[in-house]
């Protein structure tokens, strides 16, 4: 089966797209996905929230524990895809040990640079750069952006 | 297997020769003929059709009233003025279920759907239901995903006002035994809605033959513009049911107190009318018929059977619902662990657009216990390329994810 001769063009721009795919679904990404970490609840969390994407259906269920001012465990579990599940993962293992305002700074900072602003992906944010790709699939930013909605969420409601 | 209908009518697709555009369950794309007859209603003859005392306002009266006999042709209508215009299936279906099910569904009787249905033919019953302090009913699948009759029909009884159900499912593409449907509907003495928006761009329908009361179809998935649709049913039903919409149009007088109605097809379709819409619907027909809808039915056919066969071969692709010659031209699978939003990124970066999630049918979600699937729809403008590409592209995302091991 061969394709007619005119449908093997390639326009503009497709290549791109493809490499940028490519570069967001790299192993980094891919190892949270399949070996999440921190994932499970907590026996005596502070707070905990649940959030759903209507659209696609992907949940997040956070879980934290405070020490005074600092994080001291966050966990969680959830359901979805590879970008709403890794970027959970990736989250626990960034603010575990923070203190709240320096979890809402790299949760500013994430954010930013999940909405493609130029300069937000600095290294305060380490692995979490794995996922600066998504910034051009606008679809996908609810997806990234689930677990830190759900914290932040979290969080406003302990004040 | 070539097209149906070239590409090189369809000025999106001609413009991106190597879009795989495997979404037609969703939207269809439009050919030059339908866009050309869009901006000739336009240019030529637009103004308010039932309004002017001047030629152009009759002309446009003229193109309006063409476009419902086109369509009502089309669909097997004998009665034009029983098929209403609307703006698609959703509020084809939301019409019957305010206006009919309002005056004829009370508390204690019940609505039997089915548990494939879209939410345009779930969520206006189940809020009819719970106003009415009806009973919804809704009644399970085989485990192929295909309506058991005598499930259904183990559900009626004399309680039962409304059965509506799917022609075709959007998810399984299941074809629903819509004359053993209506029959057991009747039976019990309810009526038979028939949810039609994914039959009528693949099947050839003869609403006066299948005996349903209302049939619901939408413009934009058969080739025709968004934003139009229509609603068929037999008269008796349409005479004696009361209007949804008020306003303009479907008037006859307006006292101080009280209005009385206009005759059919007026009195459901209030406000200026869609006629840009429905004339760019009848033009859509029109490529249609050209094809032959056995044509389209034999070309999806085939398209549904190579990519059953190609998919299925691929390690850890799961794929739901019936075999390929039950079902019409839907594919709704999953790849391994990949989930179905990360392999329709995946695929866009190949060029092929798939739809990924719940296809607005999450009771279906439920029962065949997945949060969401891939669904490959295909159209007239579909070829093996399109196939092809379906193919690497999820080969390559399963690739992509067997980098890192479970």
């Amino acid at each position: 089966m061969s394709a007619p001769d005119d449908r093997k063009d390639a326009p503009n721009g497709a290549d791109a797209r493809r490499s940028n795919v490519e570069a967001l679904y790299q192993e980094l990404i891919l190892d949270h996905y399949r070996r999440p970490r921190n994932r499970g609840k907590l026996e005596h969390p502070d707070v905990a929230l649940r959030k759903k994407n209507p659209l696609c259906g992907d949940v997040i269920d956070l879980q934290v524990q405070f020490d005074g001012d600092t994080l001291r465990d966050v966990r969680f579990t959830g359901e979805g895809c590879a970008i709403s599940q890794a970027s959970a993962s990736m989250l626990t293992q960034r603010l575990k040990g923070k203190s709240t305002a320096e979890a809402a700074q790299i949760m500013e900072r994430f954010t930013r640079m999940v909405h493609g602003e130029e300069g937000a992906a600095d290294e305060s944010l380490g692995d979490l750069r794995a996922l600066a790709g998504v910034s051009r699939l606008p679809v996908r930013h609810p997806c990234a952006l689930l677990a830190w909605d759900t914290l932040a969420e979290a969080l406003a409601s302990r004040r | 297997m070539m097209s149906a209908l070239p590409r090189s009518e369809f000025p999106l697709l001609a413009a991106s020769p190597r879009l795989a555009y495997l979404d037609s369950a969703a939207t269809t794309q439009k050919p030059r003929a339908v866009l050309d007859a869009i901006r000739d209603f336009y240019e030529n003859d637009n103004a308010n059709p039932h309004r002017g005392a001047y030629a152009l306002s009759v002309r446009a009266t003229e193109r309006y009233h063409d476009a419902r006999a086109r369509v009502a042709a089309f669909l097997g209508v004998r009665d034009a003025d029983c098929l209403i215009f609307t703006r698609g299936t959703t509020e084809s279906l939301n019409l019957i279920a305010a206006s009919w099910g309002r005056a004829n569904v009370g508390a204690g009787d019940e609505i039997v759907v089915t548990g494939a249905e879209h939410h345009a033919n779930f969520v206006p019953w189940q809020q009819l239901a719970i106003e009415k302090r009806a009973r919804l009913r809704i009644c399970d699948l085989a485990s192929d995903g295909t309506l058991d009759l005598d499930t259904l029909r183990a559900m009626l009884g004399a309680r039962t006002k409304v059965v509506a159900f799917g022609y075709v499912s959007n998810v399984l593409g299941t074809i629903a035994p819509v004359r053993e449907i209506v029959e057991l509907a009747h039976g019990v003495g309810a009526i038979a809605v028939c949810d039609g928006a994914q039959a009528a761009p693949h099947l050839a329908v003869r609403f006066d033959e299948l005996g349903v009361d209302v049939f619901a179809a939408s413009g934009h998935k058969m080739l025709g513009p968004m934003g139009i649709g229509v609603l068929a049913g037999r008269r008796e039903l349409l005479d004696a049911m009361p209007p949804f919409l008020t306003g303009g149009d479907m008037i006859e007088f307006v006292e101080d107190d009280h209005s009385t109605w206009n005759r059919l097809p007026h009195k459901l379709e209030a406000g200026t009318p869609n006629a840009a819409g429905a004339v760019g619907m009848a033009a859509a027909v029109a490529v249609l018929e050209g094809i032959g809808m056995d044509a389209v039915r034999a070309h999806e056919r085939e398209l549904v059977g190579a990519a059953y066969r190609r998919l299925s071969a691929i390690e850890g692709v799961r794929i739901y619902g019936p075999a390929p010659d039950d079902r019409s031209g839907v594919l709704s699978f999953n790849v391994g662990d990949v989930h179905p939003h990360d392999l329709a990124t995946i695929l866009d970066s190949h060029q092929v657009c798939i739809r990924a999630g719940h296809h607005c049918a999450q009771p279906l979600m439920r029962r065949l216990g997945v949060s969401a699937t891939a669904r490959a729809s295909f159209y007239v403008y579909n070829d093996d390329a399109d196939i092809d590409a379906l193919v690497n592209g999820v080969m390559a995302a399963r690739e992509m994810f067997s980098r890192v091991g479970a």
